[in-house]
């Protein structure tokens, strides 16, 4: 049993543990924090910025902040929807997103946050960065264009797979996902089972022959917004 | 009657899914007709907007000289532009082609691509047939537009809402279920 | 390439086949294979038991690792704004006449690459370029056909090497043609120094009185955060950990900053010095200075400074005597990274991994090297701790101001007439400085490098201190006809360049800036677009991960407050319905030279066509 630590998030008193982050004892008092890059059983990674909050007026990363005792953590601002609306914009133009014909719509985690944030057109232009396919894979297949360089499924490879199917390769602007082989995903250990095969919050590895199999109106965020399940405390008990 | 504002549509680089779907709206498109007078629109294809328009609506990107052309039209003719559709708001199907240079895209399409039959080894180039952009361009990089509404297409439910509150002065808040991007 | 595999093991053998070395693994098959080869990668990966994807995620992150072979010459041209602003455009047309190659390609003949790098801390003999790892400075057209042909026919750098710099330049093992041009010795890193003496006093006090000492001088941290360096120390003494280690940061990445490679030069005694009392403050007994690629050339020197006070009893077991006090120290060369200057992506390079900040905290006093409690400091801290340890603390606030103490190292370079490196106490006034250093009819100064704040007149009469114009070194003088936001968007090129990529608005925002900036270059700018430039420059200021994408933004954030009316100038206001950002004759110029024929609507652009 570690440590109570107390603090407040928007005036409301958070008990967490020592050892918690914000984003994790926020989820447990059914409060959300949006974040992408951070999942749960996954160590944290803090890459996506989307959970900036203010800890005594300091902007961090909720996801990767320990709990302190006595913390004043402002998050729902009009400030901070701001902030972390172009942050999304920036994922969406600096890849390519085209969810009309994408698996993953409806159950995607970023287009969703950009529904919650209610996001109708980018003001960032869009880059249109060349990017790869790989369909090497019988059963997985690597779709970069819509990468939002998460890392997601390389902690989920080596965390919870004991793996070291992906990484990241190159820096900057040219950093992407590269796999554990030179002749791609197909060539590597990867296994459809494996965790690191559904780790990605959007759809750039997704795998075949399984897509589009929920009516449009039944996804998961069809109807409620990415965040629901934390703010109805059913992630906390869940 | 005579007083009522007037509402032009136009289709550039788009499927005329987004026009599907504004007759989608059923019978209140008889609402509409209450509300607005149609100027030129494919509906009833008119080509050059004749008065001022109080809204118009654009369905697809530029992808040629010609869309650009219309749309600096609709700019110059609509007091409230809406950006309508995947298209418009960010290139959509079209923009794939914005990956690869036009040169390529073009003999793909026209000289290489493994299921073209092209006699004559040219890429087509009538004087009348517009020029090609560099790339597909989203409406809000071309000209300033004023409200957005994604979706490929969006729905009737999404146009109809945005339309009616436009119509009566009221700002546009589209509840959670209508923001789509699909 | 076919030997790059045998090679690669080879290496990795040399280095007992311990991941934690795979930085000198790569340099070194880069060096002798003249790429890392993807063989390279599958036998590295099988010789060090690591997933291949893990060394190339190593292997790509630097710039001077390269997939396929380069010239046997890589020529890397310095591109930075200060080079830019001494002709570097005529010397890049030489190279291109004399090569018959464009930058980013390599002769036929396989002799020669061309290449642009960021600042390789030659700004005050601008302009620079590394050949491999030979600096040749003060570069002119004529010399760029000399050197070509040089190379040509003897195959040889040493034969570049027609007259050597001052001091150490000219050492044996330095051979080189860099100058020192140090202008102004001051009481702290240039005196006089006799190897051993802070040491020997050091090891007479207890390490708490050390920590005591350093923390009474109130030394703070000279790499530009500006921490107070007794603190760390304490933290890192208090910390953990079955060992502990002590960092020099001899990155030296910041644009404009190159007093770290004077003192490198002409006082890595005193530097190591300061790193062995460091050592015998905390309790660690073992030092890494990270070298940044670009100052290879001084590596043989500095590894024989080591050996010779490995030799006298300065480094290794019972130091001076001192029964159970041992310290050594290596030196990790890095590869062409300017992030890697931050302290935790140090770590990360240091580690055999790509150079990626790590997430805080825990902090390096806490966790850094392999987890390990660690002291990371810059070299110019080094050396003042060893002095402030041999003369007394109040020796040390005798100097400078209240806030800050001791004196200040500083690289100036830019319009002035005497560009170099001045060691001055703190308190000096930018004013005071710009006629120490010859400058007149400045009509700005960049404080700080690329990450720091362009000042413009109204502030000269400040004083370089902590409180006021805090700066790691760099002093970069712009005199009458500098563009002001020309200079800010090579410093934003800088950035873009350089982020490591892990956080989105580091890695996306910093292009959207470049590119919203450079429509005030174009005349494409709108008034939205100053809102655009505040507003993304603030949320990438405040939403990045690490100190880089903190500060990335300055460029803009700064020039925004202080020199306004220079953007508000280049709005464009001609009452197109099309936005200013889109030219429709550029926009069809492709199509309309594919097809031969003009645009109806647009007519076609003048001045060819651009894609
Ligand atoms: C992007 C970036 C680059 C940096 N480069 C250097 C560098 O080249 N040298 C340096 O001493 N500190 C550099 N720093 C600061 C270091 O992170 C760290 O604060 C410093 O080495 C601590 O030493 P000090 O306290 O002695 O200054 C850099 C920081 C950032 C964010
Ligand atoms: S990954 Fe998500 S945001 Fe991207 S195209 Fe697919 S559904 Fe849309
Ligand atoms: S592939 Fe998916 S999980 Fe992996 S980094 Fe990209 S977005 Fe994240
Ligand atoms: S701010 Fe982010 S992307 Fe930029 S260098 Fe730091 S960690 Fe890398
Ligand atoms: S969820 Fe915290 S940075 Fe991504
Ligand atoms: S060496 Fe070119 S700017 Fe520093």
């Amino acid at each position: 049993m570690s440590a109570k630590v107390a603090f407040t998030i928007d005036g409301k008193t958070v008990q967490g543990e020592q050892g918690q982050t914000i984003l994790q004892a926020a989820a447990l008092a059914s409060i959300y924090i949006p974040h992408l890059c951070a999942m749960k059983g996954l160590s944290p990674w803090g890459s996506c910025r989307v959970c900036t909050v203010l800890v005594n007026g300091r902007p961090q990363a909720a996801c990767t902040t320990p709990v302190a005792e006595g913390a004043v953590v402002e998050n729902d601002t009009a400030e901070l929807k701001d902030l972390r609306s172009s942050l999304v914009e920036m994922l969406f133009v600096e890849g390519n997103h085209y969810c009309m014909f994408c698996e993953k719509s409806g159950n995607c985690e970023l287009q969703a946050m950009a529904y919650r944030l209610g996001i109708l057109a980018m003001r960032h232009p869009y880059m249109f960065p060349v990017r790869t396919l790989d369909a090497s894979h019988p059963d997985v297949m690597v779709e970069l264009n819509r990468c939002i360089l998460c890392a997601r499924c390389i902690r989920a490879s080596q965390e919870l797979d004991g793996k070291h199917v992906f990484d990241f390769v190159g820096r900057g602007s040219h950093r992407h996902i590269g796999v554990n082989a030179a002749t791609g995903a197909g060539g590597t250990n990867l296994k459809v089972t494996d965790k690191a095969a559904e780790a990605c919050p959007v759809g750039s590895i997704v795998k075949k022959r399984v897509g589009f199999a929920v009516p449009i109106g039944q996804r998961l965020y069809d109807s409620k917004p990415i965040g629901s399940a934390i703010e109805s405390g059913r992630a906390a008990k869940g | 009657m005579a007083n009522k504002p007037k509402l032009a549509t136009v289709s550039l680089a788009g499927c005329f899914g987004c026009h599907m779907s504004v007759l989608d709206i059923d019978d209140r498109i008889l609402e509409l007709i209450e509300l607005v007078e149609f100027d030129r629109s494919p509906i009833n294809d008119i080509k050059e907007i004749k008065g001022r328009c109080a809204v118009g609506i654009v369905e697809g990107g530029c992808c040629n000289e010609e869309n650009v052309h219309v749309l600096k039209h609709f700019r110059e003719h609509c007091d409230v532009l809406i950006s309508t559709g995947d298209c418009a708001t960010m290139g959509g199907i079209p923009a794939l082609r914005n990956t690869i240079p036009l040169q390529e895209c073009l003999e793909e399409a026209y000289l290489k691509g493994p299921t073209v039959y092209n006699p004559r080894g040219k890429l087509p180039n009538d004087p009348e047939i517009p020029l090609l952009l560099d790339k597909v361009y989203p409406c809000h990089e071309v000209v300033k537009m004023d409200y957005h509404l994604p979706g490929c297409p969006p729905s009737a439910d999404t146009l109809w809402q945005a339309l009616v509150a436009l119509l009566t002065g009221k700002p546009i808040a589209l509840p959670y279920e209508l923001i789509k991007y699909d | 390439m076919t030997d790059n595999a045998s090679v690669s093991r080879q290496i990795c053998g040399n280095f007992a086949n311990d991941k934690g070395r795979l930085m000198d693994i790569l340099l070194g098959v880069q060096a002798q294979a003249g790429c890392v080869a993807p063989e390279a990668l599958d036998e590295i990966a099988k010789s060090l038991s690591m997933s291949r994807v893990e060394v190339e995620s190593a292997a790509t992150f630097y710039a001077f690792f390269s997939g396929a072979p380069r010239g046997r010459f890589v020529i890397r041209l310095c591109n930075d704004i200060i080079d830019q602003l001494h002709g570097m455009d005529r010397i890049v047309a030489a190279f291109r006449a004399e090569l018959g190659i464009e930058f980013g390609q390599t002769t036929p003949d396989g002799l020669f690459s061309l290449e642009y790098t960021p600042c390789i801390g030659m700004s005050d003999q601008a302009p620079a370029l590394l050949i491999n790892s030979t600096v040749v400075t003060k570069v002119s057209t004529d010399m760029v056909h000399e050197i070509v042909q040089t190379l040509r026919v003897s195959k040889n750098l040493e034969q570049l090497k027609l007259t050597l710099g001052d001091g150490n330049n000219s050492h044996p093992l330095v051979r080189s043609m860099v100058n020192n041009n140090l202008r102004e010795r001051g009481a702290v890193v240039f005196a006089p120094y006799t190897p051993g003496v802070a040491l020997q006093r050091a090891l007479s006090e207890q390490p708490v009185e050390l920590i005591r000492i350093v923390k009474a001088s109130r030394l703070r941290g000279r790499g530009g955060a500006g921490f107070p360096t007794g603190m760390k120390w304490e933290f890192t003494r208090a910390a953990a950990g079955e060992r502990k280690f002590i960092v020099c940061n001899a990155d030296e990445g910041e644009p404009g900053t190159f007093k770290d490679r004077v003192i490198l030069t002409e006082a890595p005694g005193l530097m190591f010095e300061g790193m062995t009392i460091a050592g015998y403050a905390i309790g660690a007994s073992e030092g890494i200075v990270y070298l940044r690629g670009e100052y290879a050339y001084l590596l043989p020197y500095l590894e024989d400074v080591l050996a010779k006070r490995r030799a006298a009893g300065l480094l290794g077991r019972d130091i001076l005597g001192k029964s159970g006090f041992k310290f050594d120290i290596r030196i990790q060369l890095g590869a062409g990274a300017y992030v890697c200057g931050e302290e935790t992506a140090l770590l990360s390079s240091c580690e055999g991994k790509a150079g990626n900040p790590k997430t805080r905290p825990p902090f390096p006093a806490q966790k850094g090297y392999l987890d390990m409690p660690t002291v990371i400091n810059n070299v110019e801290t080094h050396c003042a701790a060893a002095r402030i340890v041999e003369n007394g603390p109040t020796w040390f606030t005798s100097m400078g101001t209240k806030s800050s103490s001791g004196t200040k190292v500083f690289s100036v370079s830019g319009d002035c007439s005497r560009p170099g490196v001045y060691e001055i106490p703190f308190g000096i006034t930018v004013e005071e400085l710009l006629t120490h250093v010859g400058a007149s009819d400045t009509i700005a100064v960049q404080v700080g490098g690329a990450s720091g704040r362009m000042i413009g007149p109204s502030e000269f009469n400040r004083p370089f201190c902590f409180d006021h114009l805090a700066t790691g070194g760099s002093v970069m003088v712009f005199g009458k006809g500098r563009d002001l936001l020309a200079i800010s968007h090579a410093f934003m090129d800088f950035f873009v360049e350089e982020s490591c990529g892990y956080c989105t608005p580091c890695r996306a925002g910093t292009r959207l800036l470049q590119e919203r900036l450079g429509r005030f270059l174009t005349g494409q700018a709108e008034s939205a677009d100053l809102d655009y430039l505040e507003k993304t420059g603030k949320t990438v200021k405040t939403a990045s991960r690490c100190g880089l994408g903190q500060t990335a933004a300055n460029p803009i954030l700064g020039t925004l407050q202080s020199f306004r009316p220079e953007y508000e100038r280049r709005i464009k206001t001609n009452g197109s319905v099309f936005l200013p950002s889109f030219d429709p004759r550029k926009a069809v110029a492709v199509a309309s030279s594919i097809a031969g024929r003009e645009s109806e609507q647009f007519g076609t652009q003048k001045g060819g066509v651009k894609q």
